[in-house]
């Protein structure tokens, strides 16, 4: 599609010298300025479009083709395609000196062109309200023949957007009135054809009929955007374009200080429960024109949504009947913001419409604005929302996850109603199984919005939960493909498995009795029937099909953010119950992960940080969990499958495991865990003739020294084992197999570290300052006692370090 | 309100640099009124500025639809077959929603739906409260008609490049001034006769 032509054409016209581009102008002038416009002008005009687009630098024209281009385009005898060139020309060209684009009165599709260039140089204030008032006068005036106002309205619905208070009161009135006309009163008639005078035309076949509704039948009621005709009328088209741009006016313009205070809010609502529609419109015009506009809006979409139960006969009319849905519906609801007393009548088509729609999926998207409408006002109308949420957090995320737009549309919903569903919307808390689902399906696309919603679905009694919940992601992922696979396989493919039968992929796992269960759990739709399964690693392997598909590798790809986001939530309010069920969650996930390339590692990564962070909180876990934590840090596999994640447990320990920290902390703990890590560090270092190349950096080994040293500083029982170890590890460190597994960096960093503790240890008490400072070392006495000032201290402990430097081995 | 329409490329085509993201034709409704650019810039400021912002839009349209073409594990284009017609390639087609948060890259919040046709991407750029179901049908329209007007699915030529007039004339009426209309199939079918007409002149 698109060539190596079309990329030369691109340099070219970026590359263009100067002397070249000035003979360029010097040409257009004249072609210009001729009379007659033929290919070569085009084309001309064509390449010079180019040329001043292709480039992010402005190009300053010369000013005579700048004099002309808008000459060209003012005039309203230019052809269509010349004036769409000069206006795309003159709009890259900004800024450039515009002199005042006169405008022939009364031409509307030049008017529309000029304005187009004119906002395009900028949108200040004056200039949308020079353009705003250009356009109502055209408006007010009567077009020649020929013209039509249709090209106006979209120039006011952007004059309005980027500036509503262009408008005076008088304006809005004027304009007001007009879209009554134009929503309400349209022709229903069908328009008189422009035949190109046909041979066969007669008086009679060119006799405009009735307009038609979108299934055939003749028009039941006032001209809508669903009334189908051979052609339009001019106010018909106006019709379309007043209701396209209606939402924007209504919210622009809405009323002030209509129905504010409590007491008038109730007797004007209980007074329209009285009023049927028909009774309101005919007193509805002694009403204001922006009472009276909400009024017929309001019919306009009364009508839209029964017109959109009709079956059209073409598809794209059916498309636009779900598109006219959401927007009355969405229309309604403005209303209704602005002026409760209409909230009645609206409920009671919103509710009808509802009913008509919850059975049908293809109808899903309109659902939306209707739970909206239902958040915004079933308070007002004490009217039973449950149905409809209830369809929409269990049917569409379930069913629907794997279309795009219903999927994002979902989501921002959630996303921008987030309070509101957290605080009054009983089923939304517990639906994040089911929330999650489009997000496995389509984690590029939707990673943004959830990480601004997951922060409000994580609460003390879900937190655990939703933890298993995002580390199993990816499955859910695996999962919801097979499902979607399945379904669209032969009958004959789904029946269930004899339980016997060995499967040899995820998709026969499916059908097998042994695995539905867990598939069911992880397609489950709301929370509580538990944190996670049992057999957790078994659905991992027999998922391992399906780990390198790109669907799962682009979301094991976000789920680390989102981790990241869980914790930094989780932290906010977590007290010391919930800390400790965290860092059990952690040890026992570290190696409970389903096994997609880099999933493991970035997981772990999240972990080690995080549970810094959670030990820093709730320093007394350490004790509280020593027997995990023993577990975890005394079983050697584990250096080899999460090194880095295992660095940070043996840290923690190091660090916390003290009674400065927790009163509970007992010598014989210390001596439970120093034995532990001493057995591993052993084992680690053992020198053996055939051994093969450990698998593990030298930051194993001198984090366990340290801890070990830390450990042994609090029980000065242990100082001599360590002291003894730590000799050692210097000779080990010296060993000619040694120094074929590690560079010589590594090396020296191994046998200083051990140097250091040892001299350091010699020393007891500057060891156990160095190696466990208490809690209040950041308080500022530290510094100013003499005798136990951190500066004096750290002066004393670097002397002894450089002096013991040179000491020999021995 | 649609803020800005893009044609774009998407993925190595034949030729030009495999990472670098074209932006064949924009085009901008408006600009947004609050940008107060510091003052002492030079004058194309605001247009470099617009200019920019289209292109960093064009990259991550450009990102979204290969994530989304591998996840659902269509091979490139090149090596599928040409789509029958117009209205089927936009059947076909790749589509997607984003959201760009205020000040990435607008100063306001927008949203972003694309279409994926072979290896060029056709972008609207809207206000976050529009109604996206008429938007995505209005994108369609307008790309079926590009496809067809500046024919994109033939052997490969420069219309999209030279030939910014039919696209101005299509914007002109399927989405003039930025705003979407609910056309229903006849109200399209005038529009298309009009279109027709001014182009045969």
């Amino acid at each position: 599609m698109f060539t190596a032509g079309a990329e030369s054409l691109i340099k070219q016209a970026r590359e263009i010298q100067d002397e070249d581009l000035q003979k360029f102008y010097t040409r257009v002038s004249k072609l210009l300025h001729g009379k007659d416009f033929g290919n070569e002008t085009v084309d001309s005009l064509q390449r010079l479009y180019l040329i001043v687009s292709a480039t992010k630098y402005s190009r300053a024209l010369p000013e005579d083709v700048l004099q002309l281009l808008q000459d060209l385009l003012c005039s309203s005898k230019t052809a269509e395609q010349f004036q769409a060139l000069s206006c795309a020309i003159l709009r890259e060209t900004f800024p450039c000196d515009l002199r005042n684009l006169s405008d022939e009165e009364g031409n509307s599709k030049t008017m529309s062109h000029v304005a187009e260039v004119t906002l395009a140089q900028g949108s200040n204030k004056d200039k949308v309200s020079s353009v705003a008032h250009r356009v109502l006068k055209c408006l007010e005036a009567r077009q020649p023949e020929g013209q039509s106002s249709r090209y106006l309205l979209p120039v006011l619905s952007k004059v309005i957007s980027l500036s509503p208070d262009s408008l005076t009161e008088d304006q809005i009135n004027l304009v007001s009135r007009k879209l009554v006309d134009w929503l309400r009163y349209a022709s229903i008639q069908q328009g008189v054809q422009l035949s190109s005078g046909g041979f066969f035309t007669s008086p009679r076949t060119r006799q405009p009929g009735p307009i038609t509704e979108v299934d055939g039948a003749v028009a039941a009621d006032f001209f809508t955007v669903l009334s189908l005709g051979q052609s339009y009328t001019e106010d018909q088209w106006m019709n379309m374009h007043a209701f396209s741009m209606i939402r924007k006016w209504l919210l622009c313009y809405s009323t002030d200080g209509n129905g504010n205070g409590d007491t008038d809010d109730k007797s004007e609502v209980d007074g329209s429960v009285m009023s049927m529609v028909s009774a309101t419109s005919t007193s509805s015009r002694l009403l204001p024109p922006k009472e009276r506009l909400r009024e017929k809006a309001f019919e306009y979409c009364h009508r839209l949504i029964e017109q959109s139960d009709r079956k059209a006969l073409k598809k794209s009319d059916a498309e636009l009947q779900k598109a006219c849905l959401i927007e009355a519906v969405t229309v309604m609801d403005i209303i209704c913001r602005e002026d409760p007393s209409f909230v009645y009548r609206a409920f009671a088509c919103v509710k009808a419409l509802y009913g008509r729609l919850s059975g049908d999926l293809a109808f899903s998207r309109a659902l939306l604005p209707i739970a909206q409408f239902y958040l915004n006002h079933s308070e007002t109308a004490a009217v039973d929302s449950e149905a409809v949420y209830r369809q929409l957090f269990t049917r569409i995320p379930s069913e629907l996850f794997q279309e795009p737009m219903l999927a994002f549309e979902f989501t921002q919903f959630c996303r921008v109603n987030v309070k509101v569903l957290r605080e009054s919307v009983g089923i939304f808390k517990h639906s994040f199984p089911n929330l999650f689902k489009p997000l496995a399906w389509n984690s590029p696309a939707l990673i943004s919005e959830y990480v601004e919603l997951l922060p409000s679905l994580i609460g003390p009694d879900t937190a655990i939960e939703i933890l298993h919940s995002l580390l199993d992601l990816p499955c859910l992922t695996a999962a919801l493909d097979i499902q979607l696979r399945s379904a669209s396989s032969q009958p004959s493919e789904r029946v269930p498995l004899d339980p016997s039968v060995k499967v040899s992929s995820s998709m026969e796992a499916f059908r097998h009795p042994y695995y539905r269960g867990m598939f069911l759990y992880i397609l489950r739709d709301e929370a509580g029937t538990g944190d996670t399964i049992d057999r957790l690693s078994v659905l991992h392997e027999v998922l391992a099909d399906m780990a390198d598909s790109p669907r799962i590798v682009q979301c094991a790809q976000t789920t680390p953010i989102l981790l990241q986001v869980f914790f930094n939530e989780a932290a906010q309010f977590a007290d010391e119950k919930l800390i400790n069920q965290l860092v059990l969650v952690i040890l026992e996930r570290s190696s409970l992960l389903y096994d997609i390339p880099n999933y493991k590692r970035e997981v772990q990564r999240v972990f080690s940080s995080q549970l810094l962070v959670l030990c820093k909180l709730h320093p007394s876990l350490i004790v509280e969990q020593c027997k995990e934590l023993m577990e975890f840090s005394g079983t050697t596999g584990n250096i080899q499958s999460k090194e880095n994640f295992y660095t940070h447990v043996v840290w923690a320990i190091g660090e916390y495991l003290s009674v400065s920290y927790d009163k509970r902390c007992t010598v014989e703990q210390i001596t439970a865990f120093f034995e532990t890590l001493e057995a591993v560090l052993f084992e680690i270092t053992q020198v053996r003739l055939s051994a093969s190349i450990p698998t593990y950096s030298p930051r194993v080994i001198t984090m366990l020294l340290t801890t070990l040293s830390k450990l042994a500083s609090r029980s000065q029982d242990l100082i001599p084992r360590v002291s003894l170890f730590l000799s050692k590890m210097r000779s080990f460190a010296r060993s000619p197999a040694v120094s074929s597994w590690y560079s010589e960096e590594d090396i020296e960093e191994i046998h200083t570290r051990a140097s250091e503790l040892i001299n350091l240890l010699k020393l007891p008490s500057v060891a156990q300052f160095v190696l466990a400072p208490s809690t209040e070392g950041t308080s500022p006495r530290w510094h100013r006692d003499t005798n136990t000032s951190l500066p004096l201290a750290m002066r004393a402990i670097s002397k002894v370090l450089q002096r013991d430097s040179s000491f020999s081995p021995g | 309100m649609v803020h800005s329409f893009l044609i774009h490329t998407l993925c190595p085509g034949s030729a030009g640099s495999a990472s670098v993201c074209r932006v064949l034709y924009s085009r901008a409704f408006y600009s947004e009124p609050l940008v107060q650019l510091p003052a002492g810039l030079v004058p194309g400021a605001e247009r470099l500025l617009q200019k920019e912002q289209v292109a960093v839009v064009a990259r991550q349209v450009k990102s979204a639809c290969t994530l989304s073409r591998q996840a659902a594990g269509k091979h490139s284009p090149e090596s599928c077959p040409p789509p029958s017609d117009e209205a089927a390639a936009v059947q076909e087609a790749d589509c997607g929603m984003f959201r760009l948060g205020a000040g990435e890259p607008f100063q306001g919040e927008k949203t972003v739906l694309w279409l994926g046709v072979l290896s060029l991407g056709f972008s609207l750029v809207c206000e976050p409260h529009e109604n996206l179901l008429l938007a995505e049908s209005s994108l369609r329209t307008l790309t079926q008609h590009c496809l067809d007007h500046l024919r994109l699915l033939g052997p490969p030529g420069t219309d999209v490049l030279l030939k910014a007039d039919r696209i101005e004339a299509l914007l002109d009426r399927f989405l003039p001034h930025g705003q979407l209309l609910f056309a229903n199939h006849r109200f399209i079918h005038s529009l298309d006769k009009e279109l027709a007409a001014s182009m045969a002149k």
